[in-house]
């Protein structure tokens, strides 16, 4: 062929083969790191672990880490991996990446050559950088920190499993694990994670605490306080967002031991909360990167035809959106809008044509790599979305917004890919994208402190949407960490209650 | 710099301990499904595990979420034919259901939640709360006994346990392999001196003269090699076993005359099968004998004895007599737990059911822990059956249990073997 005549071989050409080795992997290691140098990609070290399916499935169920506590419901969860997995109803997942210091990437031992470089590439490189630049993971999140943290949290657990019955613990964390997603500060900086500090400040803590509690539920009847009841001091006096952050404070029965599972409990969901709010910026960016590197690394002459069909293959599996009337669509592939939208913005930079230059006037033309440097460690999905979608892309994704409303008995189209509806459909896919829409927002309200004891809780609702079937069991949750009456207001947006649901605390309810 | 790190080895079975938690949190239901297993399927396979489905809405993880209701504004990708303003029906079913992710967890009934136990979670669940009758001699035994077993040899001990054939045989490959090429040399230069001297080369010639040198030196290595160095010492290893706090025998008689049909052999069999099961778990080890019986009795292999055609009539006691002989011959010493499991149609020549209650009062039920009859028939108790209920009144530890379906196996099994009060 006149091609291989031109191009000389490379030296470190990897061979066409799809078993691999370890010294396969260190070579196609080096060179993806050679070329993402090239490209500075700023990354923690890499550690790259081989490990069998078992272990994946493991990795699965324990979100990833590579230690966790033990509950039941990760064992629920292994079964069902274990199950599809065996019935070959699902392939693993190729790869998983930590979010730590050094990044560990895991690395499946069934995959072939060209899949471990691929792997490389997308989780070493792009998960790695995401993780090293984004600007929430470096708020929220602390790699040097989270694997100690995690054995940290293994061994208290176990520990109070000894002390006080594996039983105690489960329940506990059954109802922290409810919680979760309303565990987390959205606007206050978390504090440092440390092992030693983690360990040294916990006693110190545990103690402190109930003296704090008791302080607060000193009932010694005053006079004075029975004169001052018209405008009783409320409590908390500002609404919280943090359910989890309350309860470890200001929950009046819980022992020391289970203010620090709840904090625990806390403390990881924050840890994650991150990934939740950049999933397609995160999957986009480490599918650019992959594809990126990799091409660059066929130019190069490093990897073959036959490597690249096979990458070709599986990259245009995962990049493939179905559309909404395909058996296959189950909602927007974040690895395709992702994927698509950092290729956009390259293009917008390299080949902007007028609407471009319109629409991304600053942009458009503007060299690409700090570009798209500087998207990713400034956004999160929602202000990713909003500032770069661009009229291309709503185009080629056919993209329309349909308006649900249950007061209409027909289903309406407010906006669709065209003139008119370009910065519509960004903006309501922004807001698809943002969190705190997605969930509902749910904030401790206020105390009954001289009372009953009472927790109230405020729904507030947002566009009259209704909480799910599963609100009264949360209540059971909330009543168990709280250790009195809960109830539960929906509160319309211009501050009318418009329903209560209240659980009462039962002591010996454990059936749940 | 990366790391590159062979994780395979390590870390096996990781959840397990979260899959036992998970199965123990769910114990009711998958007990159930135990039951419902056993019940259904061929008792053959009651050692593999087996499929448990709980209903997903009992396992779920609840959450605070939007349910669907209100207003919601989705974008959706693939649109084909919608123009802005436009007004479409409703999807039929489900509400909003194919449509948008938009974080809406409607609450779509899936399938049960299913998966596997393995044979030895299954067995656990399917013995659980039984315990064997009157077993007095394991509750003696709590304290586990043990005895000193050789184990193979090791490199250090105390002198009394030098293993002598073994060091020296040590001794003597090691003498072989370090003198190896000092002795090859010797021969050699033997050869070389003896050809000068026949080639009369005078004895003070320097090539003799260095020849014997070196034999001299050769000798001297060769001798300077420990006939015993302490390396080639070994020493006995013992360890410490627990001795089997108990073991039992069990005995399974069947009748396998003409009126045993196929059917009823079955059941008989999945009854052994389960007993048997049983005792594995409660006896370290067990002694399985098994007397079949028509009108002779005749000790077989388990092969024969669930699978030969045998035809003609009943004598029971036969059986009987063959059991106290085989009791009193193999299985006399108190060490013996003797189990006896037997299973008929309750069909009996008339005036051998007396002989039957009569061996079992005067010899069998002194000797025996457990004595478990059943009756495999869908008619009326026979004369077997009257006799043995007797017994049954006289001593606690005889059981006796009308089967009338494979469906009934397992019940009465439980029944037969539940948690006695202590």
């Amino acid at each position: 062929m006149s091609e291989a005549e031109k191009k000389p071989v490379n030296p470190n050409r990897l061979p066409e083969q799809s078993e691999w080795t370890f010294d396969l992997i260190q070579q196609a290691h080096t060179e993806i790191r050679r070329v993402a140098r090239n490209f500075d990609l700023d990354t923690y070290p890499n550690q790259l672990e081989i490990i069998t399916a078992e272990q994946m499935m493991d990795a699965y169920t324990s979100v990833g880490m590579p230690v966790s506590y033990n509950h039941w419901s990760f064992g629920k969860h292994f079964l069902s991996t274990e199950k599809s997995y065996r019935r070959g109803q699902m392939g693993l997942a190729y790869e998983i990446v930590i979010n730590s210091n050094p990044c560990i990437a895991y690395l499946m031992e069934e995959n072939s050559l060209t899949m471990q470089a691929l792997v490389i590439a997308h989780a070493a490189y792009g998960h790695n950088s995401f993780f090293k630049g984004n600007y929430l993971f470096k708020t929220w999140t602390d790699a040097e920190a989270i694997i100690d943290y995690m054995v940290f949290a293994k061994n208290y657990i176990a520990d109070c499993e000894r002390r006080h019955g594996v039983e105690a613990v489960e329940l506990l964390l059954d109802s922290c694990h409810a919680l979760q997603n309303h565990g987390v500060d959205r606007y206050k900086r978390p504090a440092k994670l440390s092992l030693e500090k983690e360990q040294a400040r916990q006693l110190e803590r545990e103690a402190y605490l109930q003296t704090q509690i008791n302080d607060l539920w000193r009932t010694v009847p005053r006079r004075e306080q029975v004169v001052t009841e018209d405008a009783p001091q409320r409590f908390p006096p500002e609404p919280q967002e943090n359910l989890l952050y309350f309860f470890e404070k200001f929950s009046p029965l819980l022992e020391p031991w289970q203010r620090e599972i709840v904090r625990i409990i806390r403390k990881i969901s924050q840890y994650f909360y991150p990934q939740r709010q950049t999933q397609v910026m995160n999957e986009g960016w480490a599918t650019f990167w992959h594809y990126t590197i990799l091409n660059q690394l066929y130019d190069e002459g490093v990897v073959g035809d036959g490597f690249m069909m096979e990458f070709l293959q599986s990259h245009t599996n995962v990049v493939y959106q179905p559309p909404i009337d395909s058996p296959y669509y189950s909602g927007i592939n974040p690895y395709a809008l992702g994927f698509n939208m950092m290729r956009d913005i390259r293009r917008i930079c390299e080949e902007p044509t007028d609407e471009d230059r319109q629409w991304f006037p600053d942009i458009a033309g503007a060299p690409w790599r700090p570009t798209l440097e500087f998207a990713m460690r400034n956004f999160k999905d929602e202000s990713f979305i909003a500032q770069y979608l661009s009229p291309k892309l709503i185009r080629d994704f056919h993209f329309f917004a349909v308006l649900d409303d249950d007061e209409d008995e027909k289903l309406k189209i407010s906006a669709i890919h065209d003139e008119s509806g370009y910065s519509d459909v960004r903006h309501k896919l922004a807001e698809q994208y943002n969190l705190g829409n997605r969930e509902p927002n749910i904030q401790v309200w206020s105390v009954n402190t001289h009372g009953d004891r009472a927790l109230t809780l405020r729904h507030t609702q947002f566009q009259r949407r209704p909480l799910n079937q599963q609100t009264d069991e949360m209540l059971k949750h909330v009543a168990r960490l709280w250790g009195f009456d809960v109830r539960l207001e929906t509160v319309a947006p211009n501050g009318t209650i418009l329903s209560t649901i209240e659980r009462k605390w039962e002591k010996r309810s454990r059936l749940f | 710099m990366a790391y590159l790190i062979d994780r395979r080895v390590q870390g096996k079975n990781k959840s397990a301990i979260n899959r036992e938690r998970f199965l123990r949190r769910y114990k009711g239901q998958v007990k159930d499904a135990v039951t419902r297993a056993i019940k259904g399927r061929s008792i053959t396979d009651v050692e593999n595990g087996e499929k448990v489905s709980i209903p997903v809405k009992d396992i779920g993880e609840p959450n605070f979420g939007h349910a669907h209701g209100g207003v919601w504004e989705t974008v959706s990708p693939g649109n084909k034919e919608y123009l802005k303003g436009d007004r479409i029906n409703r999807p039929r079913g489900g509400g909003g259901s194919g449509r948008g992710q938009a974080g809406n967890s409607e609450q779509i009934t899936e399938d049960d939640f299913i998966f596997e136990l393995s044979r030895e979670e299954f067995l656990n669940y399917f013995f659980e709360d039984l315990e064997l009758p009157n077993m007095v001699k394991t509750q003696l035994a709590s304290t586990t006994e043990f005895k000193n077993l050789r184990a193979g040899y090791k490199l250090s001990g105390t002198p009394s346990n030098i293993h002598v054939l073994r060091s020296l045989r040590g001794a003597l490959g090691r003498r072989i392999a370090v003198g190896g090429r000092s002795r090859r040399r010797l021969q050699e230069a033997e050869q070389e001196l003896l050809a000068l001297l026949e080639k009369h080369t005078p004895e003070d010639a320097p090539q003799v003269i260095s020849l014997r040198r070196e034999l001299h030196h050769l000798r001297t290595r060769l001798l300077a090699i420990p006939f015993l160095d302490p390396i080639d010492l070994r020493y006995s290893n013992r360890i410490k076993v627990p001795k089997p706090s108990s073991q039992a025998v069990m005995f399974c008689i069947m009748d396998v005359s003409g009126s045993m049909d196929e059917a009823k052999k079955d059941t008989a069999k999945r009854f052994f099968i389960l007993l048997y099961l049983f005792l594995k778990r409660a006896y370290d080890r067990i002694d399985v004998v098994f007397i079949r019986h028509h009108t002779q009795a005749a000790e077989v292999d388990e092969d024969e004895f669930f699978n030969s055609r045998e035809s003609g009539g009943t004598v029971v006691s036969s059986a009987l007599h063959l059991l106290i002989k085989i009791m009193h011959e193999r299985y006399a010493s108190s060490d013996w737990n003797a189990y006896v499991a037997q299973a008929s149609d309750g069909d009996n020549w008339d005036n051998d059911s007396v002989t039957c209650r009569d061996l079992l009062s005067s010899a069998v039920m002194q000797a025996v822990q457990y004595f478990a009859y059943v009756e495999i028939t869908d008619g009326e108790p026979q004369n077997l059956w009257q006799e043995y209920a007797q017994i049954a009144e006289q001593y606690s530890h005889f059981a006796m249990q009308k089967i009338e379906s494979p469906a009934d196996i397992y019940p009465v099994f439980r029944e037969l073997f539940k948690k006695q009060p202590k």
